[in-house]
């Protein structure tokens, strides 16, 4: 079902790589030029995503902008050895959407005397990010599109696994499982480099 | 310490996506502080929405988006306050103890373990109840005497408990530090607090709506439940 994309739209798409490189700049740099590159591949998809919960236009255009803003004003805590910029501009989205629906969720704190630090550092090099980033669509793309859709209203959509099921009119624990199976799945690819 | 019993893998996907109410994410969260285990797991699903974000693919074009972008950029820039250094990383002075209740939970609390004000629960047990926004739950902390069985234990819907001194076993199941242990209606279960030490522990349930409780009260003795 995935058509393949023309060599010409694919070219003007950024890598995960490159995209790190931009964000690491603008961190560094707080260089305009080059958030405007991170702007106009993120922002379009950005309303996109607002747009499939709070189904207006104008809603989602300004909880867009707010999340920019807030990947302008946090570019320097992005590190490149923890995730890919995609990962990452989805949780600030994502905390953009909690707050503005009035959510509360509280995080754990890597600062906290109590927090657990894992004794198997994180992958060292952007270049392993962006190979793990690519191996993650691929597995993406592999899945059933029955796990493939939990996952899309889970994380788009704002709705909890519960409520999917209710949605779907499926039993819960058939969710459950397509959530268990979707994720083992992506991990075996993941370790499979390793 | 090694953790062995983590969150499964709805919760943590309603926790990566956002859509876990205020009281079950304060023991995901706290779990996450102490298990680097499921620090991993939560990036991998991260990743996994990043890599779906990137598949978004959008037809219609930008508009004047960047402009207005740009326009707010300024505004901020001459703004002193937004212009001021952010204070987002705090700071854990130097030679700080550790403590036993981890972040974001020690904040509910408002102090760590030996600055806690404990109410009686009878039998030996104590609690405190930890208000947060979410009508939807119930957080506390309990506090079970070692050897005694956790106290007024009805089941009805999701519980979350989280250990976080001393253990307790349920079943053949031991429950440490950092282990979390997630129940629901149908599951029959009876921890009772490890020999030798008290054992203090994060419980979240779903809140006992009055209605309903009346209800199961009045049916309890027809249905011998
Ligand atoms: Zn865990
Ligand atoms: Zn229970």
């Amino acid at each position: 079902m995935t058509k393949p994309k023309t060599p010409a739209s694919k070219a003007a798409e950024p890598t995960p790589a490159q995209l790190a490189t931009l964000l690491v700049t603008v961190g560094r740099d707080r260089d305009v030029e080059a958030f405007e590159a991170l702007f106009r591949f993120y922002a379009p998809k950005i309303r996109a995503f607002m747009a499939l919960k709070t189904k207006d236009r104008q809603a989602a255009e300004e909880l867009m902008q707010e999340t920019m803003m807030a990947v302008w004003s946090k570019s320097a805590q992005f590190d490149p050895a923890r995730g890919t910029v995609s990962a990452w501009v989805f949780t600030v989205a994502r905390n953009i959407r909690i707050d503005a629906y009035r959510r509360k969720q509280p995080m754990f704190d890597p600062q906290d005397p109590a927090f657990v630090a894992d004794d198997i550092p994180p992958a060292d090099s952007e270049f392993e990010q962006a190979q793990e980033a690519d191996l993650l669509r691929r597995a993406l793309s592999t899945l059933p599109s029955e796990q493939q859709d939990v996952l899309k209203k889970a994380f788009f959509e704002d709705i909890p696994h519960s409520a999917i099921a209710q949605q779907m009119n499926l039993p819960l624990g058939t969710v459950k499982s397509r959530i268990r199976l979707a994720f083992a799945k992506l991990r075996t690819a993941l370790e499979d480099r390793r | 310490m090694k953790v062995r019993h983590h969150i499964s893998e709805e919760m943590l996907l309603d926790y990566a996506a956002g859509t876990l109410s205020e009281g079950w994410s304060i023991a995901i969260a706290s779990h996450l502080a102490l298990c680097p285990a499921c620090r991993n797991h939560l990036s991998a699903m991260e990743g996994a929405a990043g890599a779906l974000l990137d598949k978004i693919s959008v037809s219609d074009d930008l508009g004047d988006s960047w402009n207005r972008f740009r326009t707010r950029l300024k505004e901020k820039a001459t703004d002193p306050e937004a212009a001021a250094p952010g204070n987002s990383v705090r700071a854990v002075p130097p030679g700080t103890p550790s403590a036993v209740l981890p972040e974001p939970l020690r904040s509910y609390v408002g102090s760590d373990v030996d600055g806690l004000k404990w109410r009686a629960l009878g039998r030996g047990a104590y609690q405190i109840r930890i208000p947060t926004s979410d009508p939807s739950t119930q957080v506390r902390l309990l506090r079970i005497p070692a050897g005694k069985p956790v106290p007024e234990h009805t089941h009805r819907g999701r519980e979350l408990t989280l250990v976080l001194s001393g253990s307790f076993r349920d079943g053949n199941k031991l429950f440490e530090r950092g282990d979390m242990e997630e129940a629901d209606d149908d599951l029959l279960h009876t921890p009772v607090a490890t020999e030798g030490e008290d054992c203090i522990c994060l419980a979240v349930t779903e809140a006992p709506l009055k209605f309903t409780s009346w209800i199961v009260r009045m049916i309890q003795p027809i249905l011998k439940i």
